[in-house]
């Protein structure tokens, strides 16, 4: 007989060591699952998880790396405030799609003049979308005590409405003969977003990507109110004790995620995406929240996890495109890590011991 | 082995790394007797009733329960052997209603209305006064031993083991459990008792078992000798008593004056129209039965649930619509009954909880930046100045034993040089010596100056600290009295007597 027993404090080494394990046991069942499909095993794990670095178009797939990590890792590190204060904002991707919404409008509203403020006020913008969007959760939780779960993840299909509504309608360019999407904003040089070092994939929302990091990191270790946010996930009753007003906190942490997510989606509409389609949600906003967990709601983590799922983007491309590999490729990947790292969870609180049957 | 011995230990051994728990235990329970298991903390009485429930396993030594040989593999084997058992720390689900906590705890629950009505039947019949369908969230500390004790009896033990049952109830409550015990024993099941009460032990024992640092001291009649004479025995020396000299009221600091607050929850209770006063270098004490609003004052006075303006004053300044920081900054602290998720949370150090409420009158994070190395100097020197036992300021609460980590929270609030101390059953759980140095700081404090405020259930505590006592009586606060010749009947009387009784024949 097995059981588990409670672990006094959770083990440092497994809260390392499971992501590890998850992504080890990810690639063995991925391999079983190509190897069942008739694929050979060992080349599409190395298609996936090697060629887009080393292999012979990595040139090209290299700076994909970041252009995909940076807005995972910007949304994931305001998830991960959330998610320590027991906040669940599952909307990001909604928030993400307001973003760019809201920015690019800026940016079709200036068209066609220049001038330094339309790029700032683009971001600003987007933050703001986003904002809004995570708030109305927020609101609704603290007025009707609605759950933020289903608010969230609900309004993130009507983004979805409201960006097909766009591209169809007061956002198609105008130019475009009737094609849905909007003016291409790589085109328009004071709202565009390039990439900024030939080669690198660093974009103005990797920077921002990086300052998120660094800002999370010191709110989150370093200040009075990352403690207190800690409190109120462990212990809600404590942290009220300690002075922290739940309402604010959830008004706090949904608007933070929010803002982050919306000038991801800002920095992707001016950026890679270039435009507001009514596909413009990719499912970056879904994809940041395993990158959190997987990272360890810590922001190194979140770095690490960050890559990690954009190589497994850009590997799942290349995997359809020379091994005729089927698009749900990515998202089994995405689905198994984020599985193998709950179950392996398990092992952080509990350590499993045989029973001695006397 | 005598006949009517209901269990028998003989050369019980249990060595932990570094401690010898319990060492060559030998006593005898017999049928139908209340036996009294006396000892300080650390003495090895949870090791010894967590080996006989099943919990721990000896490594030597063995055991009888009415004659057959008893080595438990677990709790629901000595269950199943009749050996049932109230904890002192509750496990129960926060999110279940009193009829699923019990049911999750039998091996074979009744159908539930079947148990509802059973538990109804065991409340009244026992006076522990219990809704079936209530949230133990909703539940004081008080209650939710009920539901323990319930829970256990339900299981119709042969010996029941009771550990400290009666910290929480009232002289009058306590008397009809003992009433309760008296007619199980008479019934012919044994009990248990753990308890650091003396008195209560030398007036309802049959038998008691005295340990010390592991072994058994002594085996004796308890009625026989004064309270003194256990206590000496138990702690090797005489009790020490508090020093209640060098203080003398002064100036009003904290003034509550009609304050009235909606419950909180479907189960809460309203505060009515509470007035209070406590001056420089008093102790007001604050007596009842928990439920009747004792959480709710301290909320309403640590500023977690706002008040009406113009209730509650410090010295002079309007705190009404203050949060709990801004109280602290102004020098109204306090320190809950709860102290594992509200004083303090489970997961964190010790240091990080000391920041959670000592950051703005420590100045640990001027600007918001957590200054970490004068945090941990301030919890080491609470570590110290109380007699934390810990590894040191880096250990989570939820490592620490009840008593130390109640030493920590009243000594983080002490040292922090409050006007005001709001402090809710501080020494509920917390063994004698632990207690004494909690009650002596409270005493210092008074005599440095400050005002203290004690909620307490413990009759005996609030008798020895308090200068003038209330009772809180279904959210209702009485006009204070002074403490000085006030005998324990006539603050039974205060409290309503066996008031939560009535509630009970209202619930059934």
């Amino acid at each position: 007989m097995w059981r588990l027993e409670t672990r006094s404090e959770a083990s440092l080494a497994w809260q390392i060591a499971t992501p590890v394990l998850a992504v080890i046991a990810t690639m063995l069942t991925g391999a079983l699952l190509f190897g069942l499909m008739g694929y050979d095993p060992v080349a599409a794990i190395r298609t996936i998880f090697w060629d887009p670095l080393f292999g012979a178009s990595a040139g090209y797939s290299r700076p994909q790396l970041l252009v995909k990590a940076g807005p995972l890792i910007l949304i994931a590190c305001g998830l991960a405030v959330g998610f320590r204060a027991g906040i669940w904002n599952i909307g990001a991707e909604g928030q993400y799609i307001m973003g760019g919404i809201a920015g690019a409008a800026v940016a079709l509203a200036a068209y066609p003049a220049e001038g330094w403020w339309i790029f700032p006020a683009m971001v600003v913008a987007g933050a703001f979308g986003g904002w809004v969007w995570g708030m109305i959760p927020a609101v609704l939780r603290n007025w009707f005590g609605a759950s933020e779960i289903l608010v969230s993840l609900m309004l993130v299909y009507v983004a979805q409405k409201i960006a097909a509504w766009m591209a169809f309608g007061p956002m198609r360019n105008p130019e475009g003969f009737g094609m849905p999407g909007s003016r291409n904003l790589g085109q328009y040089p004071s709202a565009a977003n390039p990439e900024m070092f030939p080669g690198t994939g660093i974009h103005w929302g990797v920077i921002a990507a990086a300052f998120a990091v660094f800002g999370v990191w010191v709110l989150m270790s370093r200040h009075i109110r990352g403690l207190q946010i800690r409190a109120a996930g462990e212990a809600p009753r404590a942290a009220r004790f300690a002075g922290v007003a739940p309402a604010a906190l959830v008004s706090f942490c949904l608007g933070l995620s929010g803002a982050l997510a919306g000038m991801a989606g800002l920095f992707e509409a001016a950026g890679p995406a270039g435009q507001i389609t009514d596909g413009f949600g990719s499912g970056y906003g879904f994809t940041a929240i395993i990158v959190a967990f997987l990272g360890r709601l810590h922001p190194v983590g979140i770095v690490l996890a960050g890559l990690l799922m954009a190589l497994t983007y850009i590997g799942g491309d290349i995997a359809q495109l020379m091994l005729q590999m089927p698009a749900a490729t990515v998202q089994v990947f995405q689905g198994m890590l984020l599985f193998y790292l709950l179950g392996f969870d398990l092992l952080t609180r509990y350590r499993i011991r045989r029973r001695v049957t006397a | 082995m005598s006949d009517n011995a209901i269990f028998r230990a003989e050369g019980l051994s249990k060595t932990y790394p570094g401690v010898k728990a319990n060492d060559d235990i030998s006593f005898t329970v017999k049928a139908g007797d209340i036996h009294a298991l006396l000892g300080e903390n650390g003495a090895g009485k949870s090791t010894l009733v967590k080996t006989i429930y099943g919990l721990v396993r000896p490594d030597e030594g063995r055991m009888w329960v009415a004659g057959q040989p008893h080595a438990p593999t677990s709790p629901s084997a000595a269950r199943a052997a009749g050996v049932g058992m109230v904890f002192q720390h509750f496990s129960l689900f926060d999110a279940m209603t009193v009829a699923e906590n019990i049911a999750l705890g039998l091996d074979n629950p009744p159908p539930r209305r079947e148990l509802s009505a059973r538990i109804a039947t065991l409340s009244e019949e026992y006076g522990l006064p219990l809704k079936p369908n209530r949230r133990i969230a909703d539940l004081s500390a008080g209650e939710r031993q009920r539901v323990e004790i319930i829970r256990a009896l339900l299981g119709n033990p042969r010996l029941l083991i009771m550990d400290e049952p009666t910290s929480v109830l009232t002289p009058q409550e306590a008397e009809i459990l003992f009433a309760t015990l008296g007619k199980l024993a008479a019934q012919g099941t044994s009990i248990l008792y753990i308890s650091h009460k003396l008195e209560e032990i030398r007036a309802h024992c049959d038998r008691a078992t005295i340990l010390r640092g592991g072994r058994v001291i002594d085996d004796l009649d308890p009625r026989a000798h004064s309270a003194r004479a256990l206590a000496a025995l138990m702690v090797g020396t005489e009790m020490r008593l508090v020093d209640r000299s060098g203080r003398k009221p002064g100036a009003t600091l904290l003034e509550v004056r009609n304050l009235s607050l909606a419950p909180q929850s479907v189960e809460g209770t309203a505060l009515k129209s509470v007035s209070l006063q406590v001056r420089a270098g008093e102790v007001l004490v604050i007596g009842g039965v928990a439920g009747n609003g004792q959480e709710e004052l301290l909320s309403a006075l640590s500023g977690e649930i706002a008040s009406p303006p113009g209730t509650v004053f410090l010295e002079g300044l309007d705190l009404s619509r203050q949060g709990p920081q801004p109280r602290r900054a102004a020098g109204l602290l306090s320190a809950p009954e709860d102290r594992l998720g509200h004083a303090a949370v489970p997961g964190f150090s010790l240091t990080d909880n000391a920041l959670l409420t000592a950051v703005v009158r420590k100045d640990l994070a001027p600007g918001g930046m957590i200054r970490h190395r004068a945090a941990r100097d301030f919890t080491r020197q609470v570590i110290a100045q109380f007699d934390v036992r810990t590894p040191g300021p880096e250990t989570a609460a939820s490592a620490l034993s009840g008593g130390n980590l109640q030493k920590f929270v009243i000594g983080r609030e002490v040292l922090q040089a409050p006007r005001v101390l709001v402090v809710n059953q501080p020494t509920w759980g917390v063994d004698a010596g632990a207690a004494a140095a909690i009650r002596q700081a409270l005493l210092n404090l008074a005599a440095a100056g400050a005002g203290v405020i004690v909620i307490s259930q413990d009759l005996d505590e609030l008798l020895e600290l308090g200068d003038r006592f209330s009772a809180l009586n279904e959210g209702r606060l009485s006009a204070p009295r002074d403490t000085e010749g006030l005998t324990l009947d006539e603050i039974g009387l205060l409290l309503g007597g066996a008031h939560g009784m009535e509630a009970a024949h209202v619930a059934a």
